[in-house]
């Protein structure tokens, strides 16, 4: 149920956008975020619930395979 | 997105598990966690088989099919049988109610019962089918409640209401760090329901009761890295709010969604199926939008007493908050199985039991 999946922004009009799922492209609502072309979001129920950070996700994995000697 | 399959990555996991062997506590340390979607990936990935022998990691009640009051499927199925179209999502369809058997049974009956996959879709097929009546069936925690304010406020058609079972997760943890003999040392917060209300709401948990909590991912290696980090703060002796899924959660989580929020619902005590009324834990549609809500338009009785939550036999009440495993129900995978369920758990693929018949979550190693 609270399964989010990301996807990417392709193109917004109004409060629907065009997302590309990793190949599957859907139209999803974007009420609840302010997401821009080229963006991911994380989609839920056919809701883009959240913007991802992208360089905080780079960065976090960068942290760990510091603090793992990786 | 190639970011998420980073956080996959064997080599990391395995560097990381060494490091939480490295953190093996003396005493035994539960971690809870609150979502399905947590369970899955624990047990998917066989994570349970990394840890040390100390420490324990058990789901708490992150499963919305599951925790819905079997009088509220009742009031659903019987709305359905009486000609109305009820859409809902997914795996509501299959999970018993108490009288009635479940909204899956009553399409064999010839009722009008429809899956969707977002609340959008129900929203189009009534004003589409402008002759029929409509009522869409609200489950979800805080993730998808939102989604339910976004359409309550855009003026659905008058055809359309909705059975509104919303439930709140950090009111649920609160109880479970409350019942004492769970004896629960962390937990981790569920990252997707996070995203909306932020890490915030958590505070809590080390403020009043001394306990950590890290928000986390769900890949398998969010999931590592919150427990080497519940470890490592259990090992110092602090108890601190952290955040591991820094690339969705922010402290005040998504303003926007949580504003929605406000606007349509109230905050009420809200009935756990199998678990009882926790206070302030459920949402009701505000007053100025009842003429939306299936309950009142359509006079429904619902009990919050639990009459009938739980089958004879099933332990789903005590899987659901840790108290017990599957393996420890007699019914688990003998007469309770994914395909023919008895109890909530094994209805939903985020249910414990299901993901436990299907994944093997209990293997230890």
């Amino acid at each position: 149920m609270c399964l989010a999946i990301p996807a990417r922004v392709l193109e917004v009009r109004g409060h629907r956008a065009k997302v590309d799922f990793g190949g599957a492209v859907r139209e999803v609502d974007v009420t609840l975020v302010d997401a821009r072309p080229g963006q991911y979001v994380l989609v839920h129920a056919g809701f883009a619930i959240q913007v991802l950070d992208k360089r905080e996700a780079e960065e976090m994995l960068r942290a760990w395979e510091e603090v793992l000697g990786a | 997105m190639e970011v998420s399959a980073r956080f996959r990555d064997q080599r990391l996991a395995e560097r990381l598990a060494k490091k939480i062997r490295a953190l093996e506590p003396r005493e035994p340390v539960r971690i809870c966690h609150v979502c399905g979607t947590h369970e899955w990936t624990i047990s998917h990935y066989g994570i349970r088989s990394l840890l040390p022998d100390s420490v324990e990691v058990v789901a708490g009640p992150g499963c919305p099919v599951c925790i819905t009051p079997a009088s509220l499927i009742d009031a659903a199925v019987e709305l359905a049988l009486s000609g109305v179209v009820v859409a809902t999502y997914g795996d509501m369809f299959r999970a018993p109610g108490a009288r009635a058997p479940s909204l899956y049974q009553a399409r064999a009956e010839g009722a009008d019962v429809r899956v969707v996959y977002s609340i959008t879709d129900a929203v189009k097929m009534a004003r589409e089918e402008k002759d029929r009546e409509f009522v869409f069936f609200a489950i979800g925690f805080e993730t998808t409640a939102p989604l339910t304010a976004v359409e309550v406020l855009r003026r659905p058609p008058d055809n359309l209401s909705f059975l509104v079972a919303h439930r709140l997760i950090p009111p649920a943890m609160e109880a479970l760090a409350n019942m004492e003999d769970l004896a629960i040392g962390g937990f981790i917060a569920p990252g997707h329901v996070s995203t909306i209300i932020g890490a915030e709401p958590y505070a809590i948990f080390p403020e009043r009761y001394n306990m950590p909590v890290v928000i986390a991912g769900f890949e398998p290696l969010d999931v590592l890295m919150a427990i080497y980090m519940l470890l490592k703060q259990i090992k110092d002796g602090v108890a601190k709010l952290e955040n591991e899924y820094t690339r969705a959660v922010r402290w005040r989580g998504n303003e926007r969604a949580k504003e929605f929020m406000r606007k349509a619902f109230d905050i009420a005590d809200g009935a756990w199926r199998g678990l009882g009324v926790i206070p302030s834990s459920a949402l009701e549609l505000k007053e100025g939008l009842r003429k939306h809500d299936a309950i009142e338009r359509y006079g429904l009785n619902v009990s919050l007493d639990g009459q009938g939550d739980i089958p004879p036999g099933c332990r789903c009440h005590e899987i659901m908050v840790g108290r017990a495993y599957p393996t420890d129900c007699p019914l688990f995978l003998r007469a309770c199985r994914p395909n023919r369920p008895i109890g909530p758990c094994m209805v939903s693929v985020e249910g414990t039991c299901r993901i436990w018949a299907l994944e093997g979550g209990w293997f230890k190693g």
